[in-house]
């Protein structure tokens, strides 16, 4: 990586633009502008990514810098632009397929998981399928079922695809920067609702490894484990948690494949107590895979039963009442947490 | 009109040499030593043949299930190819692929597939690679009448003909979708119309004629070579065997539609109009026909004798590191 800091280098270094603060669409706005010219193979590729710039502005002036050739809008053909982004990356180029919202990327699941993640495994590693897929999921502002979902656990159970899923704008840049200079089909994920937060990016390169989890707040009691937008709520619930003299440590895996199973090993055998806090659905979701992963090497680590806080089973409502009371919240996070250690908030 | 010097001969080898192959693959699976099952290409060798002869080695090619042809056709040899049925090591794809997955970027084979419409996105994607590239390379995408019915087709064709892309979309119609006869699955049984739909030339062509195949694909190559963007090429032809092997082909097909298709034989067809038009002799085909007998022999020889891979690479190439 010649002079690039790393991840850890770059968030402890106290450098001149310590205070630089930019959104979570404009980190990832920089990493593909950068990446782009760094590599003329990459090409992007979606709805409103063009003049637009973006759904939620994550390509905000990538098509006046690039052209149209390379920054394309696509009409509504979520199969037939991952389909064609797969044999562009066969032909050697390196394409971001757009699909705005996550919940889309159903239209194009068959191209993903039958043809992006086998190819280089059937091929014998002959053809390499450098694919980015990216897409925003979770909730904001009442959009509904076909416009709220959490829609990773099904990445993540399949071999061959890797799955980045940025929380704060210093991420979403390093994770981009690495997904563009990975070989393997990546699925992005990014969250509608963190758009607009702000954070401190640098403004020297960094990138940040894949399978490598942060730990947000060190904490001794119990090891939470949250992804997304999930982590800013965790991060709310332990201000009052810990008021109450509940230490909880927050871990952010970072990427859901590879996924950093380590650094949560660690923190239980600290801490004894595993909570997940998870956007998505329980059943068969990244919390049972956490879940089993930690029952199954560090059970007798374990001085409580693991407990999972998952959206509810049933499809996003809209009705604002309804929806939020689905969707893990601060309150919930906070009580079901207390309880754990046997105190009601 | 008289074809090139050469060119018949070439373009007889070439069909003769899938015929022979598919012939030694039924024989190889009815043996039961070859894993999985196979579509074989018996009787519709002359599109790949004619088509791909259009092609430079850094073309691309997206194929289909019974994609053997198109292998052979687009530089696969047949030592690779058939070792890849075998599920063998030395295969074009190490024996991981099969079939319905054979892969060499060195001739720009992009797969068979064992999905029936991808094949045209990732042909298309190949062809967009191209053009953002700024290449003149050309890509081939093969498909059944199978595939046109599919939401990918229109995805595929509707992408390509909008941005313009250097792509020839290939129809081999050969009248069943597995079972499901052409005009049960469709209203509109002329697949090149609908090229209509998407502003693009659509050219029907007898896809038992290999000099009529040359011809057409030639243009179409030249064509998006030249930045002229994509065209549907609908080859009318006819599987001589079921769908896949083991499917006699008949509670669907009567035995009269079949002979009468076997008469249209595309390698008979090419070899007597060759010799009745004094482009070569009986005595040529007959040297080639022996040529290519040994060298699917060997490559049989070869494969059944090729090992499988070895256990301890079954989680080899996940990932590319």
């Amino acid at each position: 990586m010649g002079g690039v800091k790393t991840a850890s280098q770059a968030e402890a270094g106290q450098t001149a633009d310590q205070q630089r603060l930019i959104t979570y669409a404009e980190a990832g706005v920089e990493a593909v502008r950068e990446e782009m010219r760094r590599d003329p193979s990459i090409f992007y590729m979606g709805q409103g990514i063009g003049p637009r710039g973006g759904n939620f502005q994550q390509s905000r002036g990538l098509w006046a810098e690039f052209g149209g050739e390379r920054v394309r809008d696509t009409p509504i053909a979520e199969r037939g632009q991952t389909g064609l982004g797969i044999g562009a990356a066969l032909a050697g180029s390196h394409p971001i397929v757009d699909i705005v919202f996550l919940d889309f990327v159903l239209e194009a699941i068959c191209e993903i998981i039958q043809q992006a993640s086998t190819i280089h495994y059937i091929s014998d590693g002959k053809f390499k399928v450098p694919v980015v897929v990216r897409a925003a999921g979770g909730g904001i502002r009442s959009t509904g079922p076909h416009h709220s979902h959490t829609f990773y656990s099904f990445f993540m159970h399949i071999p061959g695809l890797k799955v980045a899923l940025p929380s704060t704008p210093y991420d979403v840049k390093g994770l981009m920067k690495t997904t563009l200079r990975d070989d393997n089909p990546v699925i992005f994920i990014e969250h509608k609702a963190l758009y607009n937060i702000k954070g401190h990016v640098p403004e020297e390169e960094y990138l940040i490894p894949f399978g490598q989890a942060a730990v947000r707040k060190p904490g001794d009691q119990i090891t939470l484990v949250a992804m997304g937008q999930m982590v800013h709520r965790a991060m709310q619930a332990t201000v009052r948690l810990e008021q109450e003299g509940i230490s909880v440590e927050i871990i952010d895996p970072r990427t859901l494949a590879p996924f950093d199973k380590d650094t949560i090993l660690t923190s239980v055998a600290k801490t004894g107590r595993l909570v997940i806090v998870d956007e998505a659905y329980a059943a068969c979701g990244v919390s049972a895979e956490i879940a089993a992963t930690v029952a199954s090497e560090a059970l007798y680590e374990l001085d409580a039963p693991i407990l999972r806080i998952c959206t509810l089973p049933a499809p996003h409502a809209f009705s604002p009442s309804l929806d939020n009371y689905l969707v893990p919240s601060v309150d919930r996070i906070v009580s079901e947490v207390a309880a754990l250690v046997g105190k009601k908030l | 009109m008289k074809p090139p010097n050469g060119l018949a001969t070439s373009l007889y080898r070439g069909m003769v040499e899938i015929r022979e192959f598919e012939l030694k693959a039924k024989e190889i699976f009815r043996s039961g030593k070859m894993p999985g099952f196979i579509h074989v290409y018996v009787g519709e060798e002359a599109i790949a043949v004619g088509v791909c002869a259009n092609l430079r080695t850094d073309d691309y090619v997206a194929s289909t299930h019974r994609g053997h042809g198109h292998a052979l056709a687009k530089g696969i040899s047949a030592r690779s190819a058939m070792a890849e049925l075998m599920g063998a090591v030395d295969g074009c794809s190490g024996g991981r692929g099969g079939t319905m997955h054979l892969y060499e970027p060195s001739v720009g084979f992009l797969g068979s597939n064992g999905v029936v419409p991808p094949g045209i996105l990732i042909g298309a994607g190949a062809a967009l690679s191209a053009k953002v590239r700024g290449s003149d390379q050309v890509a081939v995408a093969f498909f059944g009448d199978g595939a046109v019915n599919n939401g990918a087709f229109h995805e595929g064709l509707n992408l390509a003909a909008t941005w313009n892309l250097p792509v020839l979309f290939v129809c081999e119609n050969n009248l069943y979708a597995t079972e499901m006869p052409f005009e049960q699955a469709t209203k509109n049984t002329s697949v090149a119309s609908r090229a209509a739909a998407y502003k693009i030339p659509g050219v029907t062509v007898d896809g038992n004629d290999v000099l009529e195949v040359y011809a057409k694909a030639g243009e179409a190559v030249e064509r998006a070579r030249r930045g002229e963007g994509p065209t549907l090429l609908e080859c009318l032809t006819y599987r001589w065997f079921g769908h896949h092997e083991g499917d006699p082909g008949t509670s669907y097909r009567t035995k009269e539609e079949v002979a009468a298709w076997k008469k249209k034989d595309p390698i008979q067809r090419l070899r007597e109009k060759a010799v009745a038009e004094s482009w070569a002799t009986a005595g040529e085909f007959n040297d080639i026909d022996n040529e290519v007998s040994r060298v699917i022999q060997d490559a049989a020889t070869f494969a059944v004798g090729n090992p499988q891979p070895a256990v301890n690479t079954a989680l080899d190439h996940v990932f590319s590191n």
